[in-house]
Parts: structure tokens; C-alpha cells; sequence
């Protein structure tokens, strides 16, 4: 068996409520910016396709990869969490549900990143 | 506050043998919460919601890019999403879910961190400003888009 000692490293329990909170921020901040690039197609096509170029840049590539993996982890680590609340016997498989939410995060996210990326192939 | 489960009771703990013994287990979520009727509908609420936008925003970004990529998103793309009520529909619930629990997460966030009750009495106002600004844009976008109207007044 695993030695118990853990030495400065944070519990599990700890990681994944932190990599939870940044991520759901992160989507929080990126959906208030795409409320207002959204409006801009009130204005009409030259309006938002002017602004479309952002969403093509390099950068902003890259930022919509972080933001699906952002999503992804949320939502998955988000059934944990509901899991470990309804189900009564929930609590006592929350690590085991951990290591089923990193599996599931990357069997969803490494396809969906290649496909988003598939433009650069 | 935070339940721990241990085996049952102190002496099963230190009975254990060495191997056994281990860290006391991470609780994760929060309790749900009681005093407050507002905390509970929220508690309920992020669930709710939550299993609602596993549907909505994992379907949304499928469809901008598995299905289509970011190169096929234009002007005309959004036209012919909008053209059909369920899509327009669809997005507008994910508007509302979705800024919702977000705003409603940035306030358990900033109970977490801001001590100081001016500030945080400042903090809660400007997150819920911010959700009533924002629904009003994106309902905006989302009920007065008409292209028709947008190219004549292009003309
Ligand atoms: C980078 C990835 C994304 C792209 C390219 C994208 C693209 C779009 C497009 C083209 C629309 C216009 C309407 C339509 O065609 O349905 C839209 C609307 C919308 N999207 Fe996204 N989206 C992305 C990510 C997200 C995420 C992660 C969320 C949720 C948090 C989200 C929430 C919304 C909402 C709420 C609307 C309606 C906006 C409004 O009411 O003004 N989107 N998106
Ligand atoms: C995709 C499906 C989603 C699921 C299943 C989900 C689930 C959850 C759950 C269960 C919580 C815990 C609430 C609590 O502490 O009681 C939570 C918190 C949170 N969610 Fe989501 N959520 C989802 C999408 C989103 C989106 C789209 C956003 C951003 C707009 C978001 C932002 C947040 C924030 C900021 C928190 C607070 C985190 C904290 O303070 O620790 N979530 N979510």
C-alpha cells in the first residue's frame, strides 16, 4: 500500500476543488466578453465580421483550447460534486470518482482539442 | 462543519493498524447548506442548473468547434442558426443558466475572500449588476436580431 505521507502536497480533495473554482471563473469572464462579441451582430454583418478576427488569432486559439478544457473538467468534476451529494453511498467512492473525472476529462478533451486544432494540420 | 467519515468512533482509529490509518478522507461540494432559505435555493440552484448546461454550453462548443470550426463562424453562420426559434430558444436559456450560476459561483468566491463587509457589500453589487446588465444585452442580441431589417437599413 501507498505511504499515507504526504509531505506539502495538497490533499486530491483540494486540487480538484481549486482547478474547480479557477475554471469555473474562467469560464465566467470568457462568457461576459462573448455576450458583448455576440451583441455586435446586431449591427450587421460588416460589424461582426470585422470582429471575427479575434476569434481566429493565434492567441485566442489557444485561449479557446483552455476554455474547453476549462468547461470540460467543470462539468465533470461538477457531477462529482452532485454525485457525492445525492447518492448516499457517493462519499465514500469520491476518489475513486476523482480519478473516473481526470479519465473522462481526457478521453473528451484530447479529441475535441485535435479537432479545434485541426485547421493548423 | 466539514463531516469527516471515520470508521466509527476514536478508538476504531487508533485500533487500526498502522496500514490502515489514513488521512482524514476530503469532503468535496459543499454542504448543503441550512439557515438561510436563499443559500439552499442556491445550493439547489448550481445543481439544477449545472446538470442543465452539460447539455447546453458541452453542446454549444461542440457545435462551434467539433462540428463547424472557428473559420466557419461568420455573420451569415449565426443568420442561419438564428433563423430557427429552437436555437434562438437554446441560447437564451443557456444565457440565462449560464450567467446565473456563474455570478451566482463569483459570489460564493468573494465570501471566500473578501472579509471586509463594505467591500463585500460592494462586491455583491456589482456581481448582480452585472447579471442584470448582461441578461439585458444577450436577450437583446438574442430577441431583436432580424437581418432583414439590418440590410435595408444597410441600403
Ligand atoms: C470559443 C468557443 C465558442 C464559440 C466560437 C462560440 C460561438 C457562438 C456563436 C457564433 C454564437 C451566436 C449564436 C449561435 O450561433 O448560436 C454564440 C452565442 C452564445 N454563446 Fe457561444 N461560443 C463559444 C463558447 C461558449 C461558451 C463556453 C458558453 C457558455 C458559457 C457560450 C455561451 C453562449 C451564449 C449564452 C450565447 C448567446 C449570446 C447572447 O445572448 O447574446 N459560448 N456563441
Ligand atoms: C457544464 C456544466 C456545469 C456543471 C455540471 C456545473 C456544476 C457546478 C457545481 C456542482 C458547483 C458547486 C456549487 C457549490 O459550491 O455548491 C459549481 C460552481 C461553480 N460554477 Fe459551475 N457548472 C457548470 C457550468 C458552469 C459554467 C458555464 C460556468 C461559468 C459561466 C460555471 C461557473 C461556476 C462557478 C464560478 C462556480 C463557483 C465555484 C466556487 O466558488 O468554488 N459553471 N458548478
Amino acid at each position: 500500500m501507498a505511504s499515507n505521507y504526504r509531505g506539502y502536497r495538497p490533499p486530491q480533495g483540494m486540487v480538484s476543488w481549486a482547478l474547480h473554482r479557477l475554471a469555473g471563473l474562467g469560464v465566467l469572464v470568457f462568457l461576459l466578453l462573448h455576450i458583448v462579441d455576440i451583441f455586435a451582430v446586431g449591427y450587421g454583418p460588416e460589424a461582426f465580421n470585422d470582429l471575427l478576427f479575434i476569434y481566429r488569432h493565434p492567441i485566442f486559439r489557444a485561449g479557446e483550447v483552455i476554455l474547453v478544457a476549462g468547461l470540460y473538467y467543470h462539468a465533470l468534476n461538477g457531477i462529482r460534486i452532485i454525485l457525492v451529494d445525492f447518492w448516499s453511498k457517493g462519499w465514500k467512492y469520491e476518489r475513486q470518482m476523482f480519478y473516473a473525472v481526470v479519465a473522462l476529462f481526457l478521453l473528451s478533451f484530447i479529441p475535441t482539442a485535435i479537432l479545434m486544432l485541426r485547421p493548423l494540420f | 462543519m466539514v463531516q469527516v467519515p471515520t470508521g466509527s468512533g476514536p478508538d476504531q482509529v487508533s485500533a487500526a493498524p498502522r496500514s490502515a490509518r489514513r488521512a482524514p478522507i476530503p469532503r468535496v461540494g459543499r454542504e448543503r447548506p441550512t439557515g438561510s432559505n436563499f443559500e439552499l435555493y442556491s445550493w439547489y440552484f448550481f445543481r439544477v442548473s449545472g446538470l442543465l448546461l452539460i447539455l447546453l454550453a458541452v453542446t454549444h462548443v461542440v457545435i462551434m468547434h467539433v462540428v463547424n470550426t472557428v473559420d466557419e463562424i461568420n455573420y451569415d453562420f449565426v443568420v442561419d442558426r438564428w433563423n430557427s426559434p429552437f436555437w434562438r430558444g437554446f441560447d437564451w436559456l443557456m444565457l440565462i443558466l449560464a450567467l446565473l450560476h456563474g455570478l451566482n459561483g463569483a459570489r460564493i468566491a468573494v465570501d471566500d475572500y473578501v472579509r471586509p463587509r463594505g467591500w463585500r457589500v460592494f462586491a455583491h453589487s456589482v456581481l448582480w449588476s452585472a447579471a442584470i446588465i448582461f441578461l439585458i444585452i444577450g436577450s437583446i442580441a438574442i430577441v431583436t436580431f432580424n437581418p432583414e431589417a439590418v440590410v435595408t437599413a444597410g441600403r
